[in-house]
């Protein structure tokens, strides 16, 4: 709506080419594997040797069933999914109880332990999976969800608590000394004042993490080793050596598991974006 | 009296001890998966085997590290996939600029340009494989093209492997650039912007000196960010998509780790690497440090 210049649209016109030219390049080259994995999915494996590119022609299902059928991609999507929903009911709760701290009390090592969080943020977690396996070996939780889910729950603490603390700041102080006023305690504040007022950053934050553990694929790989305990990732790339020879279905395979995800962007494109860019634009 | 004094005493030490109560589940969790792993993955670089089976403290790891070429060919390779941040990062501003600048369908375009950032990486490998593979499409079109003499297997030749992986690299990440710069950019006060075009700055001039200084920050904070993905979060499409090979031509410092622990079985080995990868984060954790607390008031 900031282009009052339209006495010569025309000429407008001419100058947007190039512009739309170049964004028009971009889109095609963002879209097209997706394109590419989308068609192959629905291919013959004959008609992808010949075609690989156009259309499937026939259109078939086939894959589809069969990645569902033959391989164990619905149990690795039901796994992944009770990976993700615990690690991030872990993550939040904690990080938000962490950063409600951090926000609200003046304490000793409070601003070690917030410098801490953003380092922690830059920790490879190659680094960390041997001690960790070790770890787990010994707890006896090797091929079992909780391994992940604790690895995934703490991973996920030093970012969560950043974008919370510096969500919780921003909220206005006269409302905590008024619920001080009405008697509130530091807990009731948390729970009446700090979280309602956050729920577009906590949704932000659930958003982002839950991309991160559904796509997460080092970690999952080396702690659930046993087929039946894998999450979809890993189990993607066993289902690829399984069937290195029909890449339609191998397609299948990976768009099932990308469905998901497109969906929470379809609607909720302004989440995502939101959330990774909050910390970063002021 | 006296039940009064002792509440508020209690009161008192109450409210000292109360944040920690807070902070205690996190810690808890921050220890085991983050502090626990760095103390013993140091100790355990620190052991080596001896000859009578006796476990003693010495530099034998990293001596080994420091004699194994293939560890200097993985620091490397994470080396010269840094050198895309700069591409990547010159992309995104461009397209951001684009996008500022309102041309029709703005809106569809962003949606487009970040969707490959939601994507997993292993499907995005899985994807690129067949796409840069001999009759992939970008063979396909070279041929097309008359071009047939650069068609290769992208993956697959030990000069092209790590040019390719920082190509899907950027793929993927310049959504999140694209989307970060945009965001700067309508948060832009939109006088200045305008009264450049009124003294009659064509679009170069514009954003070169009016735009770009204005987002020196996010710009600065994106570099980073990526430098780190380069370093710490490129395990996925290795895996996916060359397994560390042909050779070692694609393989990385997370990879090497990997192998080392659990392919090898060599932990020793695979800890020293991990520190030496641990000291080589810890010039980013500086610029982190420095970049992040600039966005939050300093009195945190």
């Amino acid at each position: 709506m900031r282009t009052p210049k339209s006495r010569l649209p025309i000429r407008n016109l001419l100058a947007s080419f190039p512009k739309q030219f170049i964004l028009i390049i971009f889109s095609i080259l963002s879209i097209y594997p997706v394109y590419y994995m989308a068609v192959t999915a629905f291919k013959t494996r004959p008609d992808w040797l010949h075609n690989q590119f156009g259309l499937p022609n026939p259109f078939t299902f086939q894959n589809i069933t069969d990645a569902l059928i033959k391989g164990q991609i619905p149990l690795w999507f039901g796994n992944s999914l009770i990976v993700t929903v615990a690690s991030l009911v872990i993550t939040t709760s904690v990080s938000a109880l962490a950063a409600y701290a951090i926000a609200r009390f003046r304490f000793p090592g409070r601003t070690f332990y917030f410098n801490m969080m953003i380092a922690l943020m830059v920790i490879p977690p190659a680094v960390l999976i041997l001690p960790l396996f070790v770890l787990m070996v010994n707890i006896n939780l090797i091929n079992k969800l909780p391994s992940v889910i604790i690895i995934y729950s703490g991973l996920l603490i030093p970012f969560s608590v950043y974008l919370l603390v510096s969500f919780f700041r921003s909220l206005p102080p006269e409302l905590f000394d008024a619920a001080a006023i009405d008697g509130c305690n530091n807990l009731d504040m948390f729970w009446r004042i700090s979280l309602p007022l956050s729920t577009p950053a906590l949704v932000t934050l659930i958003v982002v993490n839950a991309l991160f553990v559904w796509n997460e694929l080092l970690i999952a790989l080396v702690f659930l080793q046993d087929q039946n305990h894998k999450t979809l990732m890993p189990g993607l790339t066993l289902f690829k050596g399984h069937f290195t020879v029909n890449e339609p279905l191998i397609m299948a395979g990976t768009l099932i598991a990308t469905i998901p995800m497109i969906l929470l962007y379809l609607f909720g494109q302004r989440l995502f974006v939101e959330g990774l860019v909050a910390g970063a634009v002021k | 009296m006296l039940y009064k004094k002792m509440s508020t005493r209690t009161g008192i030490t109450f409210r000292k001890i109360e944040p920690f109560l807070y902070l205690a589940p996190a810690t808890i969790l921050i220890v085991l998966i983050f502090l626990y792993p760095i103390i013993d993955i140091i100790r355990t670089s620190l052991l080596q085997n001896n000859p009578n089976g006796i476990k003693t403290i010495g530099i034998t790891n990293y001596r080994l590290v420091f004699q194994d070429p293939v560890f200097w060919q993985a620091l490397g390779n994470n080396g010269k996939l840094l050198l895309s941040v700069p591409i990547l990062t010159v992309l995104s501003l461009m397209v951001a600029i684009l996008l500022f600048e309102h041309v029709r369908g703005w809106v569809v375009y962003r949606g487009i340009i970040f969707m490959p950032y939601v994507l997993a990486i292993p499907v995005v490998g899985m994807t690129f494989v067949y796409l840069l593979g001999l009759n992939g499409i970008i063979n396909t079109l070279l041929r097309g093209a008359g071009l047939a003499f650069l068609a290769q297997d992208w993956l697959g030749s030990i000069k092209w492997v790590l040019p390719s992986l920082s190509v899907v690299i950027i793929y993927r990440e310049m959504g999140f650039g694209v989307v970060l710069f945009l965001a700067r950019l309508m948060s832009l006060e939109k006088e200045i912007l305008e009264a450049a075009e009124i003294d009659g700055a064509n679009f170069w001039q514009k954003h070169i000196y009016v735009t770009l200084p204005q987002l020196s920050g996010v710009i600065e904070f994106f570099i980073v960010v990526e430098l780190i993905t380069m370093l710490s979060w490129v395990f996925a499409y290795v895996f996916t998509m060359t397994g560390g090979g042909p050779g070692f031509a694609s393989t990385v410092m997370e990879f090497y780790i990997w192998k080392h622990a659990f392919a090898f079985r060599s932990p020793g080995i695979a800890s020293a690497l991990a520190v030496v990868l641990l000291m080589v984060t810890t010039v980013l954790i500086i610029l982190q440090l420095r970049l992040r607390r600039r966005f939050l008031d300093e009195s945190v």
